[in-house]
Protein backbone atom coordinates (compact mmCIF):
# COMPACT_ATOMS: atom_id res chain seq x y z
CA UNK A 1 0.00 0.00 0.00
CA UNK A 2 1.48 3.63 -0.49
CA UNK A 3 -0.12 6.33 1.50
CA UNK A 4 0.40 9.80 1.69
CA UNK A 5 -1.13 13.07 1.81
CA UNK A 6 -3.19 14.53 -1.18
CA UNK A 7 -0.48 16.12 -3.62
CA UNK A 8 2.41 13.97 -2.15
CA UNK A 9 3.37 12.29 -5.31
CA UNK A 10 1.24 8.86 -5.03
CA UNK A 11 -0.77 8.91 -8.13
CA UNK A 12 2.42 9.45 -9.98
CA UNK A 13 4.15 7.25 -8.33
CA UNK A 14 1.95 4.43 -9.49
CA UNK A 15 1.51 5.93 -12.97
CA UNK A 16 5.39 5.61 -13.81
CA UNK A 17 4.98 2.30 -12.06
CA UNK A 18 2.63 1.13 -14.52
CA UNK A 19 4.32 3.38 -17.85
CA UNK A 20 1.83 6.21 -18.03
CA UNK A 21 4.13 8.74 -17.18
CA UNK A 22 8.05 8.31 -18.44
CA UNK A 23 10.59 8.27 -15.33
CA UNK A 24 13.21 11.33 -14.91
CA UNK A 25 15.66 8.43 -13.17
CA UNK A 26 15.36 4.80 -11.71
CA UNK A 27 13.99 1.63 -12.89
CA UNK A 28 10.22 -0.03 -12.47
CA UNK A 29 11.02 -3.97 -12.57
CA UNK A 30 8.62 -6.43 -13.73
CA UNK A 31 10.01 -9.57 -12.20
CA UNK A 32 13.41 -8.38 -13.00
CA UNK A 33 12.30 -6.97 -16.09
CA UNK A 34 13.18 -3.44 -16.65
CA UNK A 35 9.79 -1.69 -18.08
CA UNK A 36 11.19 1.82 -19.25
CA UNK A 37 14.31 -0.55 -21.20
CA UNK A 38 11.84 -2.72 -23.02
CA UNK A 39 10.68 -1.78 -26.74
CA UNK A 40 7.06 -1.28 -27.51
CA UNK A 41 5.78 -5.29 -27.91
CA UNK A 42 7.83 -6.09 -24.78
CA UNK A 43 6.00 -3.12 -22.90
CA UNK A 44 2.77 -4.65 -24.12
CA UNK A 45 3.47 -8.28 -23.12
CA UNK A 46 3.84 -6.82 -19.23
CA UNK A 47 0.74 -4.38 -20.13
CA UNK A 48 -1.33 -7.87 -20.37
CA UNK A 49 -0.07 -9.28 -17.11
CA UNK A 50 -1.10 -5.67 -15.39
CA UNK A 51 -5.12 -4.97 -14.26
CA UNK A 52 -5.66 -1.54 -12.79
CA UNK A 53 -8.61 -0.06 -11.31
CA UNK A 54 -8.62 3.91 -11.78
CA UNK A 55 -9.38 6.80 -9.32
CA UNK A 56 -12.81 6.91 -11.48
CA UNK A 57 -13.20 3.70 -13.02
CA UNK A 58 -12.35 4.90 -16.04
CA UNK A 59 -15.43 2.55 -17.43
CA UNK A 60 -15.87 3.21 -21.21
CA UNK A 61 -18.59 5.55 -21.66
CA UNK A 62 -20.26 3.65 -24.74
CA UNK A 63 -20.34 0.15 -23.96
CA UNK A 64 -22.36 -1.79 -21.26
CA UNK A 65 -21.14 -3.37 -18.32
CA UNK A 66 -20.48 -6.45 -19.63
CA UNK A 67 -19.11 -5.00 -23.26
CA UNK A 68 -16.30 -3.30 -20.63
CA UNK A 69 -15.03 -6.89 -19.13
CA UNK A 70 -15.83 -8.40 -22.60
CA UNK A 71 -13.84 -5.71 -23.81
CA UNK A 72 -9.90 -6.70 -22.78
CA UNK A 73 -11.37 -10.32 -23.30
CA UNK A 74 -12.03 -9.90 -27.15
CA UNK A 75 -8.91 -7.89 -27.50
CA UNK A 76 -6.38 -10.76 -26.38
CA UNK A 77 -8.29 -14.00 -26.60
CA UNK A 78 -9.45 -15.87 -29.32
CA UNK A 79 -12.61 -17.00 -27.18
CA UNK A 80 -15.43 -17.50 -29.03
CA UNK A 81 -18.31 -14.65 -28.07
CA UNK A 82 -20.22 -17.37 -25.66
CA UNK A 83 -17.26 -17.51 -23.71
CA UNK A 84 -16.48 -14.50 -23.77
CA UNK A 85 -19.95 -13.64 -22.02
CA UNK A 86 -19.18 -16.85 -19.69
CA UNK A 87 -16.47 -15.02 -18.63
CA UNK A 88 -17.63 -11.74 -17.90
CA UNK A 89 -20.37 -13.22 -16.06
CA UNK A 90 -18.29 -14.72 -13.93
CA UNK A 91 -16.18 -12.12 -13.25
CA UNK A 92 -19.20 -9.91 -12.43
CA UNK A 93 -20.75 -12.57 -10.30
CA UNK A 94 -17.29 -12.63 -8.31
CA UNK A 95 -17.73 -8.67 -7.56
CA UNK A 96 -20.90 -9.69 -6.62
CA UNK A 97 -22.87 -7.50 -9.72
CA UNK A 98 -25.33 -9.95 -11.28
CA UNK A 99 -28.54 -8.59 -13.26
CA UNK A 100 -25.88 -5.21 -14.38
CA UNK A 101 -25.19 -6.46 -17.26
CA UNK A 102 -27.02 -4.32 -19.65
CA UNK A 103 -26.44 -0.71 -18.16
CA UNK A 104 -24.29 1.50 -19.03
CA UNK A 105 -21.97 3.36 -16.56
CA UNK A 106 -23.70 6.70 -16.66
CA UNK A 107 -26.80 4.00 -14.58
CA UNK A 108 -24.02 3.04 -12.00
CA UNK A 109 -23.57 4.28 -8.44
CA UNK A 110 -20.16 5.12 -7.34
CA UNK A 111 -19.33 1.08 -5.74
CA UNK A 112 -21.24 -0.77 -9.02
CA UNK A 113 -18.64 1.23 -11.14
CA UNK A 114 -15.61 0.08 -9.05
CA UNK A 115 -16.61 -3.17 -9.23
CA UNK A 116 -17.25 -3.17 -13.10
CA UNK A 117 -13.76 -2.19 -12.81
CA UNK A 118 -12.24 -4.71 -10.81
CA UNK A 119 -14.48 -7.17 -12.98
CA UNK A 120 -12.63 -5.76 -15.85
CA UNK A 121 -9.54 -5.72 -14.21
CA UNK A 122 -9.59 -9.30 -13.35
CA UNK A 123 -10.75 -10.37 -16.81
CA UNK A 124 -7.80 -11.45 -18.29
CA UNK A 125 -6.13 -12.86 -14.90
CA UNK A 126 -3.79 -10.30 -14.70
CA UNK A 127 -0.36 -10.87 -12.69
CA UNK A 128 -0.23 -7.46 -11.27
CA UNK A 129 -3.28 -5.07 -10.07
CA UNK A 130 -2.86 -1.25 -9.29
CA UNK A 131 -5.15 0.46 -8.08
CA UNK A 132 -5.50 3.85 -7.31
CA UNK A 133 -7.47 5.29 -4.52
CA UNK A 134 -10.26 2.93 -5.17
CA UNK A 135 -12.52 4.26 -2.45
CA UNK A 136 -12.41 7.63 -3.08
CA UNK A 137 -15.94 9.35 -3.11
CA UNK A 138 -17.38 6.58 -1.90
CA UNK A 139 -19.26 5.99 1.66
CA UNK A 140 -17.57 4.25 4.33
CA UNK A 141 -20.06 0.84 4.11
CA UNK A 142 -18.78 0.94 0.05
CA UNK A 143 -15.32 1.29 1.07
CA UNK A 144 -15.08 -1.58 3.05
CA UNK A 145 -16.79 -3.57 0.42
CA UNK A 146 -14.34 -2.30 -2.19
CA UNK A 147 -11.43 -2.68 0.30
CA UNK A 148 -12.72 -6.85 1.26
CA UNK A 149 -13.02 -7.57 -2.56
CA UNK A 150 -9.41 -6.22 -3.41
CA UNK A 151 -7.81 -8.29 -0.69
CA UNK A 152 -10.30 -11.49 -1.22
CA UNK A 153 -9.23 -11.30 -4.90
CA UNK A 154 -6.06 -10.61 -4.38
CA UNK A 155 -5.62 -13.99 -2.18
CA UNK A 156 -7.87 -15.53 -4.34
CA UNK A 157 -5.99 -15.25 -7.67
CA UNK A 158 -2.13 -14.91 -6.03
CA UNK A 159 -1.75 -11.28 -7.51
CA UNK A 160 0.55 -8.96 -6.96
CA UNK A 161 -1.94 -5.69 -5.66
CA UNK A 162 -0.17 -1.72 -5.28
CA UNK A 163 -3.11 0.11 -3.75
CA UNK A 164 -2.73 3.57 -3.49
CA UNK A 165 -4.78 5.45 -0.57
CA UNK A 166 -5.31 8.16 1.86
CA UNK A 167 -7.83 6.42 3.70
CA UNK A 168 -6.57 4.82 7.36
CA UNK A 169 -9.73 2.68 7.55
CA UNK A 170 -8.25 0.66 4.15
CA UNK A 171 -5.02 0.84 5.73
CA UNK A 172 -5.89 -1.36 8.90
CA UNK A 173 -8.37 -3.25 6.67
CA UNK A 174 -6.61 -4.44 4.21
CA UNK A 175 -2.74 -3.34 4.34
CA UNK A 176 0.26 -5.20 4.36
CA UNK A 177 3.56 -3.67 3.44
CA UNK A 178 3.06 0.34 3.56
CA UNK A 179 4.53 2.88 2.30
CA UNK A 180 4.58 6.64 3.02
CA UNK A 181 5.05 9.25 0.54
CA UNK A 182 6.20 12.42 1.61
CA UNK A 183 6.32 15.38 -0.53
CA UNK A 184 7.54 12.94 -3.64
CA UNK A 185 9.45 10.74 -1.77
CA UNK A 186 9.65 7.79 0.40
CA UNK A 187 9.67 8.63 3.58
CA UNK A 188 8.46 5.66 5.80
CA UNK A 189 8.18 1.71 4.99
CA UNK A 190 7.12 -0.97 7.12
CA UNK A 191 4.11 -2.81 7.96
CA UNK A 192 0.47 -2.09 9.50
CA UNK A 193 1.48 -3.28 13.15
CA UNK A 194 4.73 -0.98 12.83
CA UNK A 195 2.36 1.98 11.20
CA UNK A 196 0.32 2.07 14.67
CA UNK A 197 3.65 2.29 16.50
CA UNK A 198 6.03 4.35 14.69
CA UNK A 199 7.17 8.08 16.28
CA UNK A 200 8.03 9.71 12.77
CA UNK A 201 6.77 12.62 12.65
CA UNK A 202 5.24 13.44 9.30
CA UNK A 203 3.85 9.76 9.44
CA UNK A 204 2.26 10.47 12.77
CA UNK A 205 0.31 13.49 11.66
CA UNK A 206 -0.61 11.52 8.82
CA UNK A 207 -2.05 8.44 10.58
CA UNK A 208 -3.61 10.03 13.66
CA UNK A 209 -5.06 13.33 11.92
CA UNK A 210 -8.78 12.04 12.66
CA UNK A 211 -10.32 11.93 16.07
CA UNK A 212 -11.08 8.29 15.63
CA UNK A 213 -7.28 7.34 15.28
CA UNK A 214 -5.92 8.96 18.33
CA UNK A 215 -8.68 8.14 20.09
CA UNK A 216 -8.01 4.38 18.58
CA UNK A 217 -4.31 5.05 19.69
CA UNK A 218 -5.24 6.33 23.08
CA UNK A 219 -6.71 2.85 23.95
CA UNK A 220 -4.63 0.97 22.74
CA UNK B 1 8.96 26.83 -31.63
CA UNK B 2 5.81 26.26 -30.44
CA UNK B 3 3.94 25.65 -33.55
CA UNK B 4 6.86 22.89 -34.66
CA UNK B 5 6.32 20.98 -31.08
CA UNK B 6 2.25 20.78 -32.19
CA UNK B 7 4.10 19.22 -35.84
CA UNK B 8 6.12 17.08 -34.56
CA UNK B 9 3.55 15.64 -32.06
CA UNK B 10 0.71 15.81 -34.12
CA UNK B 11 2.97 13.11 -36.97
CA UNK B 12 3.94 11.27 -33.86
CA UNK B 13 0.39 10.73 -33.11
CA UNK B 14 -0.31 9.93 -37.38
CA UNK B 15 2.61 7.34 -36.89
CA UNK B 16 1.22 5.63 -34.09
CA UNK B 17 -2.31 5.69 -35.10
CA UNK B 18 -1.29 3.42 -37.93
CA UNK B 19 0.59 1.38 -36.48
CA UNK B 20 -0.23 -2.62 -36.71
CA UNK B 21 -3.62 -3.15 -35.05
CA UNK B 22 -3.93 -5.54 -32.32
CA UNK B 23 -7.11 -7.57 -33.79
CA UNK B 24 -7.89 -6.28 -37.36
CA UNK B 25 -11.27 -7.64 -36.72
CA UNK B 26 -12.53 -5.41 -33.98
CA UNK B 27 -10.70 -3.00 -35.83
CA UNK B 28 -13.04 -3.35 -39.04
CA UNK B 29 -16.10 -3.14 -36.81
CA UNK B 30 -15.15 0.21 -34.82
CA UNK B 31 -14.92 1.90 -38.82
CA UNK B 32 -18.56 0.93 -39.74
CA UNK B 33 -19.23 1.92 -36.21
CA UNK B 34 -17.52 5.31 -37.18
CA UNK B 35 -19.02 5.56 -40.86
CA UNK B 36 -22.06 5.32 -39.26
CA UNK B 37 -22.04 7.81 -36.93
CA UNK B 38 -20.09 10.72 -38.57
CA UNK B 39 -20.94 9.49 -42.17
CA UNK B 40 -24.56 8.56 -42.31
CA UNK B 41 -25.29 11.04 -39.11
CA UNK B 42 -24.29 13.91 -41.41
CA UNK B 43 -26.35 13.01 -44.35
CA UNK B 44 -29.22 15.06 -43.15
CA UNK B 45 -27.53 18.40 -42.80
CA UNK B 46 -25.50 18.16 -45.78
CA UNK B 47 -28.40 17.70 -47.93
CA UNK B 48 -30.50 20.63 -46.25
CA UNK B 49 -26.71 22.98 -46.95
CA UNK B 50 -26.94 22.11 -50.45
CA UNK B 51 -30.22 22.72 -51.69
CA UNK B 52 -29.57 26.29 -50.18
CA UNK B 53 -26.44 26.88 -51.66
CA UNK B 54 -27.63 25.22 -54.68
CA UNK B 55 -30.59 27.81 -54.72
CA UNK B 56 -28.74 30.77 -53.66
CA UNK B 57 -25.98 30.13 -56.55
CA UNK B 58 -28.70 29.96 -58.72
CA UNK B 59 -30.31 33.22 -57.99
CA UNK B 60 -27.32 35.62 -57.01
CA UNK B 61 -26.14 33.87 -60.76
CA UNK B 62 -29.32 35.01 -62.63
CA UNK B 63 -28.26 38.26 -60.72
CA UNK B 64 -25.15 38.98 -62.24
CA UNK B 65 -25.66 37.95 -65.35
CA UNK B 66 -28.12 40.28 -66.58
CA UNK B 67 -26.43 41.43 -69.36
CA UNK B 68 -28.46 40.08 -72.79
CA UNK B 69 -24.62 39.12 -74.00
CA UNK B 70 -24.76 36.06 -72.03
CA UNK B 71 -26.58 33.61 -72.46
CA UNK B 72 -29.58 32.16 -69.68
CA UNK B 73 -27.89 28.57 -69.53
CA UNK B 74 -24.52 29.94 -68.03
CA UNK B 75 -26.64 29.97 -65.15
CA UNK B 76 -26.51 26.34 -65.03
CA UNK B 77 -22.96 26.39 -66.21
CA UNK B 78 -21.73 28.58 -63.32
CA UNK B 79 -24.15 26.54 -60.25
CA UNK B 80 -22.61 23.54 -61.58
CA UNK B 81 -18.89 24.13 -61.83
CA UNK B 82 -18.90 26.42 -58.70
CA UNK B 83 -20.67 23.29 -56.64
CA UNK B 84 -18.67 20.86 -57.98
CA UNK B 85 -15.10 22.78 -57.89
CA UNK B 86 -16.01 24.58 -54.70
CA UNK B 87 -19.38 24.36 -52.52
CA UNK B 88 -19.42 21.08 -52.25
CA UNK B 89 -15.73 19.56 -51.37
CA UNK B 90 -15.04 22.86 -49.72
CA UNK B 91 -18.20 24.27 -47.85
CA UNK B 92 -19.65 20.45 -46.52
CA UNK B 93 -15.77 19.93 -45.40
CA UNK B 94 -16.17 23.03 -43.52
CA UNK B 95 -19.70 22.25 -41.89
CA UNK B 96 -18.57 18.84 -41.16
CA UNK B 97 -15.89 20.03 -39.52
CA UNK B 98 -17.86 22.01 -36.82
CA UNK B 99 -19.83 18.98 -36.83
CA UNK B 100 -17.62 16.24 -36.69
CA UNK B 101 -14.57 17.45 -36.04
CA UNK B 102 -16.13 18.71 -32.35
CA UNK B 103 -17.63 15.68 -31.53
CA UNK B 104 -14.41 13.93 -31.93
CA UNK B 105 -12.50 16.17 -29.86
CA UNK B 106 -14.99 16.32 -27.36
CA UNK B 107 -14.97 12.67 -27.28
CA UNK B 108 -11.61 12.28 -27.67
CA UNK B 109 -10.67 15.04 -24.85
CA UNK B 110 -13.47 13.36 -22.95
CA UNK B 111 -11.87 9.93 -22.84
CA UNK B 112 -8.33 11.57 -21.88
CA UNK B 113 -9.71 13.38 -18.59
CA UNK B 114 -11.64 10.57 -17.32
CA UNK B 115 -8.57 8.47 -17.77
CA UNK B 116 -10.19 5.66 -20.32
CA UNK B 117 -7.27 6.74 -22.82
CA UNK B 118 -4.95 5.21 -19.79
CA UNK B 119 -7.14 2.36 -19.27
CA UNK B 120 -7.13 1.24 -22.70
CA UNK B 121 -3.28 1.97 -22.60
CA UNK B 122 -2.69 -0.07 -19.50
CA UNK B 123 -4.43 -3.04 -21.25
CA UNK B 124 -1.90 -2.91 -23.58
CA UNK B 125 -3.78 -1.51 -26.60
CA UNK B 126 -2.48 1.28 -28.58
CA UNK B 127 -5.00 3.71 -27.75
CA UNK B 128 -4.19 6.04 -30.77
CA UNK B 129 -4.29 3.08 -33.40
CA UNK B 130 -7.83 1.76 -31.70
CA UNK B 131 -9.60 5.52 -31.10
CA UNK B 132 -8.32 7.42 -33.91
CA UNK B 133 -7.55 5.39 -36.80
CA UNK B 134 -11.27 4.04 -37.40
CA UNK B 135 -12.28 8.01 -37.56
CA UNK B 136 -9.50 8.62 -40.43
CA UNK B 137 -10.73 5.95 -41.93
CA UNK B 138 -14.38 6.12 -42.21
CA UNK B 139 -14.03 9.43 -42.42
CA UNK B 140 -12.27 9.23 -46.04
CA UNK B 141 -14.07 6.46 -46.67
CA UNK B 142 -17.76 7.90 -46.75
CA UNK B 143 -16.63 11.90 -47.13
CA UNK B 144 -16.39 11.53 -50.61
CA UNK B 145 -20.07 10.05 -50.93
CA UNK B 146 -21.06 12.67 -48.73
CA UNK B 147 -19.47 15.17 -51.39
CA UNK B 148 -21.01 13.51 -54.47
CA UNK B 149 -24.63 13.74 -52.33
CA UNK B 150 -23.80 17.31 -52.17
CA UNK B 151 -23.09 18.24 -55.44
CA UNK B 152 -26.43 15.94 -56.45
CA UNK B 153 -28.45 18.05 -54.01
CA UNK B 154 -26.75 21.27 -54.59
CA UNK B 155 -27.53 21.35 -58.73
CA UNK B 156 -30.97 20.02 -57.69
CA UNK B 157 -31.72 22.78 -55.24
CA UNK B 158 -30.61 24.91 -57.99
CA UNK B 159 -32.82 23.60 -60.19
CA UNK B 160 -36.09 24.12 -58.33
CA UNK B 161 -35.50 27.13 -56.70
CA UNK B 162 -34.55 28.58 -60.33
CA UNK B 163 -37.83 27.48 -61.71
CA UNK B 164 -39.91 29.01 -58.56
CA UNK B 165 -38.01 31.93 -58.69
CA UNK B 166 -38.30 32.29 -62.49
CA UNK B 167 -34.80 33.25 -63.28
CA UNK B 168 -34.11 30.17 -65.31
CA UNK B 169 -35.94 27.70 -67.85
CA UNK B 170 -35.86 24.10 -67.31
CA UNK B 171 -34.40 23.49 -70.43
CA UNK B 172 -32.01 26.05 -69.99
CA UNK B 173 -30.67 24.72 -66.59
CA UNK B 174 -30.43 21.19 -67.89
CA UNK B 175 -28.48 22.43 -71.31
CA UNK B 176 -26.11 24.54 -68.86
CA UNK B 177 -25.53 21.68 -66.41
CA UNK B 178 -24.56 19.45 -69.31
CA UNK B 179 -22.39 22.17 -71.29
CA UNK B 180 -18.53 21.61 -71.75
CA UNK B 181 -18.72 18.89 -68.55
CA UNK B 182 -15.51 18.58 -67.73
CA UNK B 183 -15.15 14.65 -65.60
CA UNK B 184 -11.73 15.42 -64.11
CA UNK B 185 -13.76 18.64 -61.86
CA UNK B 186 -15.39 15.40 -60.06
CA UNK B 187 -12.00 13.62 -59.33
CA UNK B 188 -10.81 17.17 -58.09
CA UNK B 189 -13.55 17.25 -55.90
CA UNK B 190 -13.53 14.04 -54.69
CA UNK B 191 -9.35 13.99 -53.92
CA UNK B 192 -10.08 17.11 -52.07
CA UNK B 193 -12.64 15.35 -50.28
CA UNK B 194 -10.35 12.58 -49.26
CA UNK B 195 -7.62 14.87 -47.74
CA UNK B 196 -10.51 16.78 -46.02
CA UNK B 197 -11.59 14.26 -44.04
CA UNK B 198 -8.27 13.37 -43.23
CA UNK B 199 -7.78 16.75 -41.51
CA UNK B 200 -11.34 16.66 -40.30
CA UNK B 201 -11.01 13.10 -38.34
CA UNK B 202 -6.97 13.64 -37.50
CA UNK B 203 -6.99 17.44 -36.08
CA UNK B 204 -9.16 17.35 -33.73
CA UNK B 205 -8.20 13.80 -32.38
CA UNK B 206 -5.00 15.68 -31.93
CA UNK B 207 -6.20 18.27 -30.16
CA UNK B 208 -8.78 15.80 -28.03
CA UNK B 209 -6.00 13.19 -27.71
CA UNK B 210 -3.89 15.80 -25.71
CA UNK B 211 -6.47 17.19 -23.65
CA UNK B 212 -5.24 18.00 -20.03
CA UNK B 213 -7.55 18.95 -17.21
CA UNK B 214 -10.95 18.81 -17.02
CA UNK B 215 -14.10 19.71 -18.68
CA UNK B 216 -13.38 23.00 -19.39
CA UNK B 217 -10.80 21.83 -21.24
CA UNK B 218 -12.28 19.50 -23.32
CA UNK B 219 -14.56 22.43 -24.30
CA UNK B 220 -11.62 24.30 -25.13
CA UNK B 221 -10.09 21.25 -27.23
CA UNK B 222 -13.03 21.00 -29.08
CA UNK B 223 -13.11 24.80 -30.00
CA UNK B 224 -9.36 24.46 -30.57
CA UNK B 225 -9.66 21.64 -32.93
CA UNK B 226 -12.17 23.21 -35.15
CA UNK B 227 -10.99 26.20 -35.52
CA UNK B 228 -7.08 25.02 -36.72
CA UNK B 229 -9.15 21.71 -38.71
CA UNK B 230 -10.80 25.04 -40.76
CA UNK B 231 -7.81 26.67 -41.20
CA UNK B 232 -5.81 23.74 -42.09
CA UNK B 233 -8.81 22.63 -44.53
CA UNK B 234 -8.65 26.07 -46.23
CA UNK B 235 -4.95 26.05 -46.54
CA UNK B 236 -5.32 22.58 -47.99
CA UNK B 237 -7.70 24.05 -50.54
CA UNK B 238 -5.54 26.35 -52.09
CA UNK B 239 -2.37 23.86 -52.12
CA UNK B 240 -4.51 21.45 -54.15
CA UNK B 241 -6.22 23.71 -56.49
CA UNK B 242 -2.87 25.16 -57.42
CA UNK B 243 -1.41 21.60 -58.03
CA UNK B 244 -4.80 19.66 -59.70
CA UNK B 245 -5.90 22.82 -61.71
CA UNK B 246 -3.45 25.10 -62.88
Amino acid sequence: MIIGESGSGKTTLLKCMVGLNEIDAGEVLFNGRNFYEMDFKGKKEIRKEIGMLFQGGALFDSQTVEENVVFPISMFTDLSTSEKKDRANFCLQRVNLENANNLYPSELSGGMKKRVAIARAIAVQPKYLFCDEPNSGLDPKTSIVIDNLIKEITEEYNITTVVITHDMNSVIEIGDNIMFIYKGEKWWEGSKSEILKTDNKEVCDFVYATKFMRDLKTKF
Amino acid sequence: MHIFFHFGRYFILIRRTFAKPEKASIYWQRILDEIISLGIGSLGIVAIVSVFLGAVITIQSAFNFENPLIPVYAIGVAVRDSIILEFAPLVISLILAGKVGSSIASEIGTMRVTEQIDALEIMGINSAGYLIAPKIIGSMLFNPVLIVFSMFFGIIGGYVFGLLAGVVTSHDYIYGITYDFRPYNVVYALIKSVVFAFIIASVPAYNGYFTKGGALEVGRSSTKGVVYCIVVILAFDLILTQLLLV
